[in-house]
């Protein structure tokens, strides 16, 4: 590593104040520390510091990711081959014929990753050179959530507008990573969905490269269905015959049709397993958004106006972007509640709204982003309150001594 | 009546070099500073000038804005230098010492019949009075205001600190002068905090006329701050004092003999101390002689203090006035290649509270740490962290960032008063995005005496 560390200490001076390419200095300093940890030391304070650093925490967000991200690979392509039959691939098992599936999948999602960084770091080391500072790394990992909760057949340059106004608008307004408001992966989404909502719901955009007329609207579509009086227009009789082709084991694996990333409950455990032994993602917010969920779902199962409130809650849940929204999106610490108590009471209403979006309104039938969007705006109001809370507490012994 | 403390939250920090416990001596220091930026927001006065004689006890300067508080030198010698840094702010003052310490002889009446005033008078006139401080804002405490109550911490928690039970062995006699002496100064309590699991000295335990509590706990359990807060804690318009076990037998021993006799025993800690142990010597000494021969290496950092909240001094540099500890640790001003010991490494030589590195398989392992960042200043971004080292009812996060924005409103309300850096030190050093939040606490802590008080 010493000819590395010769090729840093040479470029350094190039880029130092005062130097010909001093206003590059932020994108040197950007690779300059993914290869090194620079040697930058304590002044005062603590001289020594914890191993952590931002670099890490994010880089094991996206370990944790793998598992969706491959098995979205293998699930863009059994559904593209769902919708243009050959008889070479096996679609009648979805782990049959793996290397043509995982091969599709990859001409799916690796334009969507390379469109993603490319415009997001690209908006990013924009703002990084006018701020003078290096590249924070919070889109590293906004840049690979985004392309797994897109549909496999959305358009390129539709990702592209929408990477960079969620960098933009969502992020870098506030004052870049740490600051943002709302999350920044969902906002891409909530912009695409209202943008262009015909690349982003109903029948004809889950499948990869489907063809004209043919219909493959996801489980929740099919569900949303159930909403009209009109039964001609359900998809299905009644909800067991619903429950009998989107099965809960097929649901909970990921057999069904969905954004890229999203479909597998069981994948989205594994990143749970490594998010919450690492400690990155909070289990109080986790937890409760599954609580959550789960009650709002065993409330409509009680009261069943309607054949889609009589879905069984642990079905319920598994659908849709419920589980990657609950392990990847609400548990971003950016914008979710910053005290304990707060995370319950977010991450619980979070889960709650999102079932409850899902079931009364048919035009948005992943509740899960508009919830978790609208827990993020609450999620300093529910500070605010714990911490007045704690104020209280202790002016209130003042008072008692 | 004595309470207890169980502090659940909290962070051990297991550094290598713990000092033996063997008390040395080495040869008396040839130079002797009194730092007055060691005494935070105190503008000095002089009264002496380079070349004046100087006994120990006299004294050499005082507040400027309090004429009452006056520093005493701590040897005898003569006044060789007066540092001075930026906009000619005093930041050393010199002493060349006698080999042998002459000491200012006053008489001092017996405590009996001594009122509070006069104690006062005898705490301020002999220089004593700056071992006496005040939370809140953690500064020499105001002799004209009356204390709610005066603690003592008898233990330090912090990595590799002294044991004071070691320490103040043998000393009972003075340390109960010294109560005697604090006892007059307050309407309220003394309380005496010792180490719940551990045998606290005999000097200790059998104090009389003070409360002693049990605390128990990971660092920063024996910060006074944190004592404070679980056992009488500080509202808007309270003071408190405080006040370190040796400072307070140094108190103990003037009001016995008359004289300020400043010898104290620091440890000599840190994973560059080749023998680290136990060493008598005094207030201020030059750490020159007391290192001598005894550190690995060259790129090394000297601490006056302890690793996180001490002051970084030179290799020829003055112990800082309360300061007990001297820690040598690496520098770590190397670059650290990713996937050798950057952020893609194992990592097993670095210590950390997250779960991102395998400490937690280390079992007792003590670490190497040295002084890089490890990482660039950043946004906060990860939440929840900085509650598990710090065990007060008070949202740490919430007041970094009041503090930030200079929201004095938002500052009090989230309990400004409770805290001083040193309570905050842990939340630092788990701090994934890197901010310096010790100096951030100082700033709104100045903030506030300058607004509030």
């Amino acid at each position: 590593m010493k000819f590395l560390e010769r090729i840093v200490e040479n470029m350094e001076p190039k880029f130092a104040k005062g130097s010909k390419l001093e206003k590059l200095h932020p994108v040197f300093e950007s690779f300059m520390t993914l290869a090194f940890t620079p040697k930058e030391v304590t002044k005062k304070g603590s001289h020594i510091r914890d191993g952590v650093d931002l670099k890490r925490t994010m880089m094991t967000v996206i370990i944790a990711l793998i598992p969706c991200l491959i098995f979205g690979m293998v699930g863009a392509g059994h559904w593209h081959y769902v919708a243009n039959p050959t008889s070479d691939v096996d679609v009648t098992n979805f782990w049959a014929d793996f290397g043509p599936k995982i091969l599709y999948g990859l001409t799916v999602l690796l334009p969507l990753i390379i469109v993603s960084y490319g415009v997001g770091l690209t908006v990013e080391f924009i703002f990084a050179i006018i701020k003078g500072h290096s590249l924070h790394e919070g889109f590293l990992v906004s840049g690979l959530l985004i392309p797994l909760i897109m549909p496999a057949d959305v358009p390129l340059w539709m990702v592209a507008i929408a990477v960079a106004f969620a960098v933009l608008i969502g992020k870098e307004v506030f004052g870049g990573t740490g600051m943002n408001i709302v999350n920044v992966a969902l906002t891409a989404r909530a912009f695409l969905f209202f943008a262009y909502p015909t690349s982003m719901s109903g029948n004809s955009v889950w499948f990869g490269g489907q063809p004209d007329g043919f219909s493959g609207p996801t489980a929740l579509g099919d569900l949303a269905t159930f909403t009209s009086d009109d039964k001609t227009s359900w998809a299905f009789q009644s909800v067991s015959d619903f429950a009998e082709v989107y099965t809960m084991e097929a649901s909970w694996m990921g057999y069904i049709p969905g954004s890229i990333g999203e479909t597998s409950a069981v994948a989205c455990l594994i990143g749970a397993a490594i998010l919450l032994f690492t400690g990155i993602a909070s289990w109080r917010v986790m937890i409760s958004f599954f609580a959550g969920g789960l009650a709002m779902s065993a409330i409509f199962n009680a009261w069943g106006a309607n054949e889609f409130m009589l879905l069984e809650p642990l079905h319920m849940i598994a659908l849709g972007g419920f589980f990657f929204g609950g392990v990847f999106m609400i548990t971003d610490p950016v914008t979710a509640c910053q005290t304990n108590t707060g995370k319950f009471i977010y991450g619980f209403l979070g889960g709650f709204l999102s079932i409850m979006i899902r079931v009364f309104n048919p035009a948005y039938p992943e509740g899960v982003m508009m919830a978790i969007l609208f827990m993020n705006i609450m999620a300093p109001t529910i500070d605010h309150y714990v911490v007045q809370s704690n104020v209280k507490r202790r002016l209130k012994r003042l008072k008692t001594a | 009546m004595s309470k207890t403390i169980k502090l659940r939250k909290g962070l051990d920090i297991r550094l290598l070099g713990e000092a033996e416990k063997v008390k040395t001596s080495v040869d008396a220091p040839e130079t002797v500073a009194v730092k007055p930026p060691d005494f935070h927001l105190m503008t000095p006065k002089m009264e002496v000038k380079a070349g004046d004689k100087v006994k120990a006890g006299s004294i050499i300067f005082h507040n400027k804005y309090q004429d009452s508080v006056k520093f005493v030198s701590p040897v005898s010698g003569e006044v060789a230098e007066i540092v001075r840094g930026a906009k000619r702010r005093i930041l050393e003052v010199v002493i060349k010492a006698d080999s042998e310490i002459q000491y200012e002889q006053k008489t001092v009446p017996a405590l009996e019949g001594m009122s509070r005033d006069d104690v006062l008078k005898t705490l301020l006139d002999s220089g004593l009075w700056p071992f006496i401080r005040q939370r809140p804002i953690d500064i020499i405490a105001n002799p004209d205001e009356t204390p709610k109550a005066i603690f003592i911490s008898a233990f330090d928690s912090a990595p590799l600190a002294p044991d004071m039970d070691f320490i103040v062995h043998g000393q009972d006699e003075f340390v109960q002068k010294g109560i005697d002496v604090l006892s007059k100064l307050t309407e309220g309590k003394i309380h005496l905090n010792v180490k719940g699991n551990g045998a606290p000295d005999a000097a200790f335990m059998n104090a009389k006329g003070v409360q002693i509590n049990n605390v128990y706990g990971k660092h920063p359990a024996g910060n006074v701050g944190i004592q404070i807060h679980h056992i009488d804690p500080l509202n808007k318009g309270e003071v408190v004092w405080f006040i370190n076990p040796q400072d307070l037998i140094m108190i103990g021993k003037y009001f016995s003999t008359g004289m300020f006799d400043a010898s104290k025993i620091i440890a000599l800690t840190g994973s560059e101390v080749k023998n680290p142990k136990y060493i008598k010597t005094v207030i201020g000494t030059n750490i020159k002689k007391l290192i001598a021969d005894n550190i690995e290496g060259d790129n090394v950092r000297y601490i006056s203090g302890n690793a996180l909240t001490g002051e970084k001094i030179e290799a020829d540099g003055y112990l800082g006035y309360y300061d007990n500890q001297i820690t040598v640790i690496p520098e770590g001003n190397q670059l650290k290649f990713v996937l050798t010991k950057g952020w893609l490494a194992p990592g097993f030589d670095k210590f950390s509270n997250s779960m991102l590195f395998p400490t937690w398989l280390t079992g007792s392992k003590k670490f190497r740490l040295d002084t890089n960042t490890n990482g660039e200043e950043r946004g906060f971004v990860v939440t929840g962290e900085m509650e598990k080292v710090f065990p007060m009812d008070i949202y740490p996060m919430f007041l970094v960032k009041a503090i930030m924005v200079n929201d004095i409103d938002a500052m009090e309300q989230l309990g400004i008063y409770e805290v001083a850096p040193e309570d905050l030190a842990l939340c630092e050093y788990v701090c994934t995005s890197k901010v310096n939040i010790q100096s951030v606490v100082r700033e709104g802590l100045d903030v506030i005496y300058e607004e509030c008080m």
